[in-house]
């Protein structure tokens, strides 16, 4: 990472200052976002496209009090220029102007400043692979010799985002976020592994010691049991886990449950707040400061929905327990649906960690401690089914694995599943200890900061074989 | 027919592509094209009588992609200034040169006629963002508070999301087109629940490459369509539950696009066949060596690819590497026969289109680096084919099947799962009320090659979706597909609630 960002003439915090010398709105909110990004992918033991990006996002909320409210207006564009984002709040000031009133208006934040306000965007670069790029050529060649094949994807990006507002907001947020991973195969194709991770700064991936790892799963290979659809012993590891409590996290926001649509939902109105869901083992959390997955501590809307409130922006966003030693305890929310459900305001935090209490060693060690069931690499194509139970379907995917008296002794063929993962945590038998983790399916784009265990789970339904390889 | 919009034309687009053009070839690039892109979105979302969302963002940049070096490099930027088009063009070449030492197949494209200076605009009357926001807001509250009429609904939403997307192409062989298209993803929903349980019910209508007409004229009947689904839903609410078992399937084409979309139009992106999808949207059974012996169906089964159609999501003029549209065969009387190309798989299998790419290059926004995405995959109806009822009264004991829900399949396009939003039972020809929890899963070849009849040009219909991901970075793509009615022997029908343990 360095300190100096792609040439533009006016800083994000002057445009912040201009757009809300320049609302004509009763208050205002102005959100630049400055993320830079570089990447590269790789197929076939060849890189295949690349890139390094610039964005600069400009978002401003305009308010306008009026009979029977406040309204409001909206407007995002790529402005680097003071007379572009004047554009943009005239647009904002006269969407607000001729709206109806917000059905979630409140007070807007009230003074805060971060101390590191007028600092410079951070930005990346492709010289955050100077290290990592040259091993994956090496990584390319040892794999092609060994007749192995290597697929894969590296992403770094910075987004330094500002909050500025009318009723004196000045907050800045660094975010780094990136991510290696890769998919080996051997070169008939018949055999597919997958190693993964999120990462901050690229200094703690290693390319090669990757391609190891793929090659002695690979190996694990070597001895194919084909099995039938049916309910096993399922060791799912803390990617695998990851994926499914995301999608849990995401459905749990306080007004579909509230208003009788989700799985949260205790019909005919109101939530499972306070109801016991999952073993008491359980604590599902997010916390912005948790190290490693560090995220921003305030709520960021650039438009109201369902699950955000322009109102909030600024807010603070705390240490947040959803499950508390199994029960329920808190769902996504604005302090408009707070007020609906007459519960807390506890907004929704950019990370999810799932601890179990007693869940202690390795991924290796459940492994080692299981006679007779499957381990999995990760899931994929997960949609819901059902939302009443919030019955999710996906596939395995890159490795499903036989382990017969604690030892891998062979790889089986995929499955697709049907799954919920609030009945997972009531039934999972035996989970390790939580370690950060990746999610293949929702790492890359939606949500990549998550730590888990693996979860041991009796019964898990796979519903029939996928041919897919 | 609509003009592109004066306010991208007043851009600095043609100065920039010019600087950056000059710029990349003197650091002695062999290939270099310039994008600039200006992308309006606005998503209106109304729940229950409240505007909730209205969500207005526009996207404009630019990037310049090279080939030096026997490898790509690609860099973007959003500062419209003659310095930032440089820059940006040398960041271009110099991340060619880091991936250089990475690539150990040069990179080559497929040639391509030159066109200087053309345009096209795609086919619509009026232009969303010409209609001010409380006026769509206004339909969208009326929407829902119809729906609300109906006792069974608790809650209704309404939303449409709305897009104006402007291209400006050029590259150091002499082509530039400036390319303007509009496009609407409207639904409404309505929620409700029974004595243990809850359900919803959406708009069928597809999203189109169409102005607001769509919503307000003649072409679609909204009123008829927000009439029934209140009935509609309390039906579901109370229907009984599916037997799982093996059914005959009379599939309409609102929920059969996206089987289509996704065991055709993946399955026969060669990128994909040729591994360059397989750390993130996966492989492909039809692989190459397959082509023109695979059967990936019946005899009935035509499916073309093309990026012309009338209203088509996927339709342009020219592609974002300046190849011009085209349309072919994909399967022809159930073979497999073709595929979806950009221009590096273009001149890498010179056999498929005479050498040529068949126009598949896509960026979502200007950021991103083009790659093959899908054209509009369609299946092709009868001449002289059934009608729906027809093909209902073939059937002695099945599913009729409306309105896309769920959706999953494998990263090799095997094994898929789709829900729906109501599934009729058929008994002896005849439809006899909706079953709740029903699911059907197949294997591709195993599905298609039970399809036993395509209905006629009277049942096809162009359906789509706004959300289609591929790619790393991940990049979202806009498509359609048509299809007729068509009718599906023996397929398996799982029951949801049982799959959930319960």
């Amino acid at each position: 990472m360095t300190q100096h960002s792609p040439g533009h003439g006016v800083s994000p915090q002057s445009l912040v200052e201009h757009a809300l010398a320049a609302s004509m709105g009763d208050d205002c909110v102005v959100i630049v976002t400055e993320s830079t990004s570089a990447n590269l992918r790789w197929a076939n033991n060849t890189l295949t496209t690349n890139g390094v990006m610039h964005g600069l996002h400009v978002s401003i909320v305009s308010f306008v009090k009026q009979a029977g409210g406040v309204s409001v207006g909206s407007v995002t564009g790529s402005a680097t220029t003071q007379a572009e984002v004047n554009e943009l709040v005239h647009a904002a000031d006269a969407a607000a102007r001729s709206a109806a009133p917000a059905e979630d208006a409140n007070d807007l934040v009230g003074e805060r400043t971060t101390p590191d306000w007028a600092d410079e965007s951070v930005a990346t670069g492709i010289e955050v692979y100077d290290d990592v790029a040259p091993a994956l050529g090496e990584a390319f060649g040892r794999a092609g010799a060994a007749g192995r094949v290597l697929y894969g994807f590296v992403d770094h990006q910075v987004t330094t985002t500002y909050v500025g507002s009318t009723t004196g907001l000045r907050l800045r947020h660094v975010q780094p976020t990136g991510h290696f991973a890769c998919t080996g195969k051997t070169a008939d194709l018949t055999n597919s592994a997958w190693v993964g991770r999120a990462t901050r700064d690229f200094t703690d991936v290693d390319p090669l010691a990757a391609d190891e790892e793929l090659a002695r799963r690979l190996e694990w290979g070597r001895r194919r049991v084909d099995l039938e659809a049916g309910r096993y012993d399922t060791i799912l590891p803390p990617t695998a886990v990851a994926d499914v409590m995301i999608y849990a996290y995401w459905k749990a926001d306080a007004r579909s449950a509230w208003e009788g649509q989700s799985v949260y939902s205790r019909r005919p109105t109101g939530t499972r707040i306070g109801e016991d869901i999952a073993r008491p083992e359980v604590t599902l959390s997010s916390d912005p400061a948790y190290d490693g997955l560090q995220c921003a501590p305030f709520v960021v809307a650039s438009a109201s929905s369902n699950v955000t409130s322009v109102f909030d922006n600024g807010l603070e966003v705390a240490p947040t327990d959803w499950v508390r030693r199994g029960r329920l305890s808190a769902l996504r929310q604005t302090r408009h649906t707070a007020e609906m459900t007459k519960q807390p305001v506890t907004p929704v935090v950019d990370n999810l960690v799932l601890d179990v209490a007693g869940g202690t060693g390795s991924l290796q060690d459940l492994v080692a401690h299981t006679e007779r069931g499957l381990l999995l690499t990760c899931l994929w194509y997960i949609r819901e089914v059902d939302p009443q139970t919030l019955l999710l379907t996906g596939l395995t995917r890159d490795g499903v694995y036989l382990v017969e008296g604690g030892e891998i002794t062979a790889a089986v063929n995929n499955f697709r599943w049907n799954e919920s993962p609030v009945d997972l945590l009531r039934r999972f038998s035996h989970a390790s200890g939580t370690v950060p983790t990746f999610s293949r399916e929702w790492g890359d784009d939606f949500f990549s900061r998550t730590a888990m265990p693996a979860l041991r789970i009796p019964d898990f339904n796979m519903s029939s074989v996928s041919p897919a390889q | 027919m609509p003009e592109i919009d004066p306010s991208f034309t007043a851009l600095p687009h043609r100065r920039l592509g010019t600087v950056a053009l000059a710029r990349a070839q003197e650091l002695g690039a062999g290939h270099a094209d310039f994008r600039f892109e200006r992308i309006r979105n606005q998503h209106l979302a109304v729940r229950d009588g409240v505007l909730q969302t209205a969500l207005d963002a526009d996207d404009v940049g630019f990037a310049v992609r090279v080939i030096h070096r026997g490898a790509w490099g690609f860099a973007s930027g959003v500062v419209l200034t003659d310095e930032e088009a440089m820059r940006v063009a040398e960041t271009a070449v110099a991340v060619a040169e880091v991936a250089a030492e990475m690539t150990s197949t040069p990179v080559e494209i497929a040639p391509e006629p030159v066109y200087a200076d053309v345009s096209w605009v795609s086919s619509y009357d009026v232009n969303p963002f010409d209609v001010p926001i409380p006026e769509k807001a206004a339909l969208l509250i009326d929407w829902t508070e119809r729906l609300r009429q109906g006792a069974a609904v608790d809650h209704a939403t309404a939303a449409v999301g709305q897009v104006l997307e402007n291209k400006y192409y050029a590259d150091l062989a002499g082509t530039e087109t400036t390319q303007q298209r509009v496009r609407l993803d409207p639904e409404a929903l309505a929620m409700g629940a029974g004595a243990d349980t809850f359900d919803s019910m959406r708009t069928v209508a597809p999203p189109v490459g169409r102005g607001w007409e769509y919503m307000t004229g003649g072409i679609k009947d909204w009123d008829a369509e927000l009439d029934e689904i209140p009935e509609l839903l309390a039906e579901k609410l109370k229907a009984p539950t599916i037997e799982p078992g093996r059914y005959d399937l009379v599939i309409h084409p609102s929920n059969l696009w996206l089987t289509i979309h996704e065991s055709i139009g993946h399955a026969t992106e060669l990128d994909r066949a040729l591994g360059y999808e397989a750390n993130y949207a996966g492989t492909s059974f039809a692989t190459y060596d397959k082509l023109g012996t695979l059967q990936y169906g019946s005899n009935v089964m035509h499916v073309t690819g093309d990026r012309t159609v009338e209203h088509g999501l996927a339709t342009i003029g020219y592609d974002d590497e300046g190849v011009r549209a085209q349309s072919w065969d994909i399967v022809r009387d159930g073979l497999l026969v073709g595929y979806q190309l950009d221009r590096p798989m273009g001149h890498m299998k010179p056999e498929l289109n005479g050498g040529r790419s068949n126009g598949c290059a896509y960026a979502d926004s200007p950021g991103h680096i083009p790659i093959q995405r899908m054209a509009n995959v369609s299946l092709q109806p009868a001449q002289d084919g059934p009608s729906t009822e027809e093909l209902i009264g073939r059937v002695e004991h099945g599913l009729y099947v409306v309105g896309d829900k769920s959706w999953s399949i494998d990263m090799q396009r095997f094994n898929f799962q789709f829900t729906g939003q109501r599934f009729y039972r058929i008994t002896h020809g005849e439809l006899t009320g909706q079953v709740r929890d029903a699911a059907y899963q197949a294997t591709t070849t195993d599905f298609w090659g039970a399809m036993e009849a395509v209905g006629g040009p009277q049942t096809w219909e162009l359906g789509g979706a706004f959300n289609c991901g591929k790619a790393q970075p991940g990049q979202v793509a806009s498509v359609s597909h048509g299809c007729p009615t068509s009718l599906f022997r023996d397929i398996r029908i799982l029951n949801t609630t049982q799959e959930s343990g319960r």
